[in-house]
């Protein structure tokens, strides 16, 4: 491999460009925009506002919360649903599968609007499809916009149908990288298929769960385009309002940046402390 | 023997009996979507549950037109999709060469910030991004502003680094001794080789582009200026709209993409799958 640093720099140039612009600074435009205060003109540095704000606002701890019950239920629900899917595709004894992989891997590519318009018509109170499901086997209709509990359930079930098969792609991968012969070794020594699954399949496959685990984490936690479209805005009245959300509604509608930064580094050291917290449960036990 | 047969027939059928339901909950929102999108209002809001398609696309997307220019913000995004795709496969092929192929003074810092970047939260650049490029630049509704600002993109940077360093290096070392120039190299042995790479990155490129939301909403949110989900994302909530053409424009904007999906599968997974399996 020759050294050279400027040609090396060369090829790196436009790319390094583009990312001391867009990404290095404002990192640290955000991180100075926390302590200001920017509802003044012109804006002045007031370091203990918006973070003083933050730790004593209800609507932040109201879309912490959220967030949080989201992550806890949609993501482990997702990745088990999805390493359910990945190991039945795999199954040598399936027919058809070029017609189930499509089933589950068609959401993926369907843009955020296009499925968000799609489940706000389906769950519709008065003429959605799902209510009308519920009511023809002798169910209740449910308020799915007006009950705070019932819109969070249908965020849940959205973001897990647009997410199961992109983390059923990856885990289905990390099972086709298993090689065959540990299993025939396995089978000649008796072991029978759910011991298999047990203890050969899902040790080999944790490291691959763990990496979906952390994308989800860092995804839920900027969770904006659901709770934006679907439930139109956060609601019912703050109902389904998660951190992407308010950072959108304090940094956009309002117009206050500093406050919206601060939120920003909220979300972000979240994500990064939750994945480091994942990777330290998961760690290989001595 | 026959037991083993009879077991075998049974792990099978189990294996369709959970699947099957499965798929058809998983196809059912697609479904709804085509069928909505060829029924009139007056279908869509009827008390029986309707599942099969009609007729009326063609007068659904009129009304999609009459609610927001959709013609146009197809058309925006197209372009923006192709012109950033290109670029962004140029720009990360670049990028990886250099980390592929040469060594020099700080490599191990330019990785490490490409590996940091990876999970780090757009949420976090958004508000200064935005400061920047809408008040600073005053760049505010145009096509710079949604194709310059997306195109730093960590992930491609690693996949091309990696069909890089896996092309024998004498290939290379043979151009040097004949006096090729290292642009020539790259522009003429290199990328040419690194074809289903590039391909594999500019299909998950266009479907990043092709989806984008919160930016184009940010930045370009001026009618005229919108690409297509910001366009058909202002529809919805609306009270008074046609439900049949907010359809018809989700289904304009999904078929397509599941059509390259079906047949460049192969490259799509292979793009999705570049970040996780080593």
């Amino acid at each position: 491999m020759p050294s050279r640093n400027r040609v090396a720099y060369a090829f790196l140039a436009p790319y390094l460009l583009i990312f001391a612009t867009f990404w290095v600074w404002p990192i640290i435009s955000s991180f100075l925009l926390s302590f200001q205060n920017t509802r003044v003109n012109p804006w002045r540095f007031q370091p203990s506002l918006n973070w003083g704000r933050l730790v004593a606002d209800p609507a932040f701890y109201n879309a912490l919360y959220n967030t949080l019950i989201i992550l806890v239920i949609q993501v482990p629900v997702m990745i088990a649903l999805a390493t359910v899917m990945a190991v039945l595709l795999n199954s040598p004894l399936l027919k058809a599968r070029p017609l189930y992989r499509f089933a589950f891997f068609a959401p993926v590519v369907v843009g955020e609007v296009a499925y968000a318009a799609v489940f706000r018509l389906m769950f519709s109170a008065d003429f959605g499809i799902i209510n009308k499901l519920i009511t023809s086997i002798g169910f209740a209709p449910v308020s799915w916009f007006d009950n705070a509990t019932a819109a969070m359930i249908l965020i849940i079930i959205a973001v897990t149908w647009r997410w199961a098969g992109y983390n059923a792609i990856i885990i289905l991968a990390g099972l086709q990288s298993i090689p065959g012969d540990v299993y025939e070794a396995a089978t000649l020594d008796r072991v029978s298929k759910r011991q298999q699954f047990l203890h050969i399949t899902l040790p080999l496959l944790k490291p691959i769960i763990l990496f979906c685990a952390v994308l989800s984490v860092i995804g839920t936690m900027q969770l904006f385009t659901e709770p934006f479209l679907i439930t139109n805005r956060g609601g019912p009245g703050g109902g389904t309002e998660t951190l992407g959300l308010l950072l959108y509604r304090q940094g956009f509608t309002s117009l206050n940046f500093g406050y919206a930064s601060a939120i920003a580094y909220t979300i972000a050291a979240l994500a990064i402390a939750i994945s480091l917290l994942n990777l330290w449960v998961a760690r290989e036990p001595k | 023997m026959r037991s083993k047969s009879k077991t075998l027939l049974w792990q099978k059928i189990t294996l369709h009996a959970v699947l099957t339901p499965l798929a058809i909950i998983w196809l059912f929102p697609l479904w709804v979507m085509f069928v909505f999108s060829t029924m009139p209002d007056y279908g869509i809001f009827s008390p029986d549950i309707v599942l099969i398609p009609s007729t009326n696309f063609i007068e659904n997307f009129k009304n999609l037109q009459a609610d927001t220019d959709f013609l146009r913000a197809m058309f925006i995004s197209i372009a923006v999709a192709v012109i950033y795709t290109i670029l962004s496969v140029f720009l990360t092929s670049m990028a990886g060469w250099a980390l592929a192929r040469y060594r020099f003074a700080g490599k191990p810092f330019v990785i490490a910030i490409i590996l940091g970047t990876i999970t780090l939260p757009f949420a976090v650049v958004v508000i200064p991004q935005f400061i920047m490029v809408a008040r600073e630049f005053k760049l505010a509704n145009t096509w710079i502003a949604l194709i310059v600002p997306p195109l730093f993109n960590s992930l491609g940077v690693l996949f091309m680094r990696q069909s890089f360093s896996m092309m024998p290096g004498e290939l290379f070392d043979a151009a040097r001794v004949e006096g090729v120039k290292e642009w020539q190299i790259f522009l003429r042995v290199a990328l040419p080789l690194a074809r289903p790479t590039m391909a594999a990155l500019a299909i998950i490129l266009f479907l990043a582009s092709w989806n984008n939301y919160l930016w184009p909403l940010l930045i370009n949110s001026r009618p005229g200026m919108m690409t297509a989900p910001v366009a058909l994302g202002t529809l919805i909530g609306l009270t008074k709209v046609s439900w049949g053409g907010i359809m018809a424009g989700a289904v304009l904007l999904t078929a397509p993409i599941l059509v390259i999906f079906v047949l460049l599968q192969r490259h799509f997974i292979a793009g999705i799958t570049a970040g996780a399996v080593k």
